[in-house]
């Protein structure tokens, strides 16, 4: 075992400088994970865009006799117990957790973001209200916030799509993007360009949306990133205990619903795949997430 | 000491009414009941004059704000109400199923700190080499695997190869200790690894940055021996910063928790939830997240007193 003190010394000013300059270089050499992740989610994407066009039958038709077959030339990754394709729903639920995954993020910390923002920028009692609001939500656990929403919003489908299922899962992410939010827009309301631009007389808005909105991108985008891979583990649970997305729907949560542990005790397929499904792209994200986070913030490095 | 406890005690007054004031106008300002969907479970479609008759019984048609102060009147003298769905008190149907939950969240703890605090700090000492590659990979592992899905698995592997699965009914803690467990440790270990994960994280480049402390380096010129530097420096300073997020990241055992005691079938508070969330039964709901709200406090509170144990230069005023 190496001295674990070597370490120490090591450390900083006498690492190498990169050989490499450009950002995409230094960035697949310097976080291969962060790499293997975006890769992974754009082949995610791809797929799940192109589930029409790979998918070799319809995720929805169902074929009782061949009910429960092994994964085998015909079915790549086997049928489940209607005898339903599961590589063609596993396609198609890519679908369901990259769109609820990828709007529930994105309103959640866009919403954040704003309200984060204008609290620091207006101040006073605006701002002690929203914080004790924001505060209380972060009391409440993300997945139970989640399930009270879901109860009260009741359904709203639109194309098939449970809009308030995205609200659902949206909304406790709001105020933890609100607080990161409010303390950087808090240094950024002291710096002098924000003077200058108060002195010049433009208006709120325009500050907050040309001036301290920009400088906050940075950690709005690598919050957005981890909180698509909650968002996901989230639509996966929410589906799992059937108060998610319903049948017929493709969702890999939903695909281990019901009696899928107990028929998996004969047919492992039936869990095994939509599991692998949601943890690679899990992983994707919050591992990109993470590179992002260290190429963007070199003081909060993880794998210091 | 008391006066610190005294002060943290008044402070989650206002928070826990702050989330019982939220959750009482998000249940109940929003349409649709649990009324609707119970006649409907009777069968049929129940005429309005129906509906009517019992929302007054359940006295669901009086002014929000004479609701809310009831609400407020009831948690003042621990009364979560009755469920719309049963009838039975809240408090009640809580306190039998609180000890299940509680069980199965301490030992996914021990478990989750019990794999965290050694391998976090092996990776930390050896950071950059291969165990600490294999650590790290330990970890992201368990970040990205759901809890249900892992669990699942775990129980199927341990079908499959010693033919065990967990056993059914609800044994006790004071007369069936080993029955007991043996019921919540794949549970336990399903939400434990998920938290340990993040532990392992935190644990590991606390180690570092300790290793970079003054302190260190001048324990090692003095001479002393590596394992003593560790154990009596290094350890002890790194574990400030995982505790602190063993508080922080409790809601996330909560949430996994949720989802957990549906995989194994065990009785908890997790699983009374989600029956009162899809029958719309919101008192149940209310009362159950204002339970949750009080454990997520009570722990973080707990924290900062082991916070206070651990480091004599942290004092409570």
């Amino acid at each position: 075992m190496r001295n674990p003190f070597a370490t120490a010394v090591s450390d900083g000013l006498w690492t190498e400088a990169p050989k490499h300059s450009g950002f995409l270089h230094r960035y697949v050499l310097g976080q291969p994970l962060g790499a293997l992740g975006f890769v992974l989610i754009v082949a995610g994407f791809a797929v799940s865009l192109l589930a029409p066009f790979i998918a070799p039958y319809d995720p929805l038709a169902t074929d009782y006799g061949n009910a429960v077959a092994a994964p085998s030339l015909a079915h790549w990754l086997g049928t489940d117990s209607f005898g339903r394709d599961l590589f063609s729903r596993i396609l198609y639920g890519g679908r369901t957790a990259f769109l609820i995954g990828v709007s529930a993020s994105f309103v959640g910390c866009t919403i954040g973001l704003f309200v984060g923002i204008a609290s620091a920028y207006i101040g006073g009692w605006v701002e002690m209200i929203i914080e004790r609001f924001l505060e209380i939500l972060l009391a409440i656990p993300i997945t139970v916030l989640a399930l009270v929403l879901v109860s009260s919003l009741g359904r709203n489908l639109v194309y098939g799509i449970d809009l308030n299922l995205i609200l659902a899962i949206a909304l406790p992410i709001i105020p933890k993007m609100a607080r990161v939010a409010r303390s950087q827009a808090l240094t950024i309301r002291s710096q002098s360009y924000i003077d200058a631009a108060v002195t010049l007389g433009f208006s709120d808005l325009r500050i907050i949306f040309r001036h301290m909105a920009p400088n906050i991108t940075g950690p709005y985008l690598v919050l957005l990133t981890a909180f698509i891979s909650q968002a996901i583990l989230i639509e996966a649970s929410l589906s799992y205990l059937g108060l998610g997305v319903t049948e017929p729907t493709p969702s890999w949560g939903l695909m281990l619903a019901g009696n899928a542990f107990n028929t998996a005790m004969t047919a492992p397929w039936i869990v095994i795949f939509p599991g692998v499904a949601i943890a690679v792209v899990v992983f994707a994200f919050s591992m990109f997430g993470d590179a992002l986070r260290d190429a963007l913030d070199p003081k909060a490095r993880a794998d210091r | 000491m008391i006066r610190y406890l005294r002060n943290r005690l008044l402070l989650a007054i206002p928070t826990l009414l702050g989330v019982a004031t939220l959750i009482f106008f998000m249940l109940n300002v929003l349409p649709g009941d649990t009324v609707e969907t119970m006649l409907r479970a009777e069968g049929g479609n129940p005429s309005v004059e129906l509906v009517a008759a019992e929302r007054a019984r359940l006295g669901l048609d009086r002014p929000l704000i004479v609701q809310y102060g009831d609400f407020l009147a009831g948690l003042a003298t621990l009364d979560l109400g009755q469920s719309h769905w049963t009838g039975k008190p809240v408090i009640e149907e809580v306190m039998l199923r609180l000890p299940i939950t509680l069980q199965v969240a301490v030992l996914s703890m021990i478990v989750a700190i019990a794999v965290a605090v050694p391998l976090g700090t092996i990776a930390g000492l050896y950071q950059g080499s291969a165990i600490d590659y294999a650590i790290r990979i330990f970890a992201i592992g368990g970040i990205a695997l759901p809890s249900f899905w892992f669990g699942m698995i775990i129980a199927l592997v341990m079908l499959w190869s010693f033919n065990w699965l967990p056993p059914l009914g609800s044994p006790s803690l004071m007369t069936d200790p080993m029955r007991l467990l043996q019921q919540l440790i794949l549970p336990a270990i399903a939400v434990g690894y998920r938290y340990s994960a993040i532990l392992i994280r935190m644990m590991r480049s606390s180690v570092i940055d300790a290793l970079h402390e003054d302190y260190v380096r001048t324990a090692r010129a003095k001479g002393l021996r590596v394992a003593r530097i560790v154990w009596r420096h290094v350890v002890p300073n790194s574990l400030l910063p995982t505790i602190t997020m063993i508080g922080l990241e409790f809601a996330l055992l909560i949430g996994s928790l949720v989802v957990i005691e549906q995989v194994f079938s065990l009785n908890g508070i997790g699983r009374l939830f989600i029956e009162a969330v899809s029958r719309s039964d919101f008192i149940v709901i209310q009362g159950i997240v204002i339970v949750l709200t009080v454990i997520f406090i009570t722990v973080n509170l707990l924290v900062d007193l082991a916070y206070a144990a651990i480091d004599p230069r942290i004092e409570l005023g």
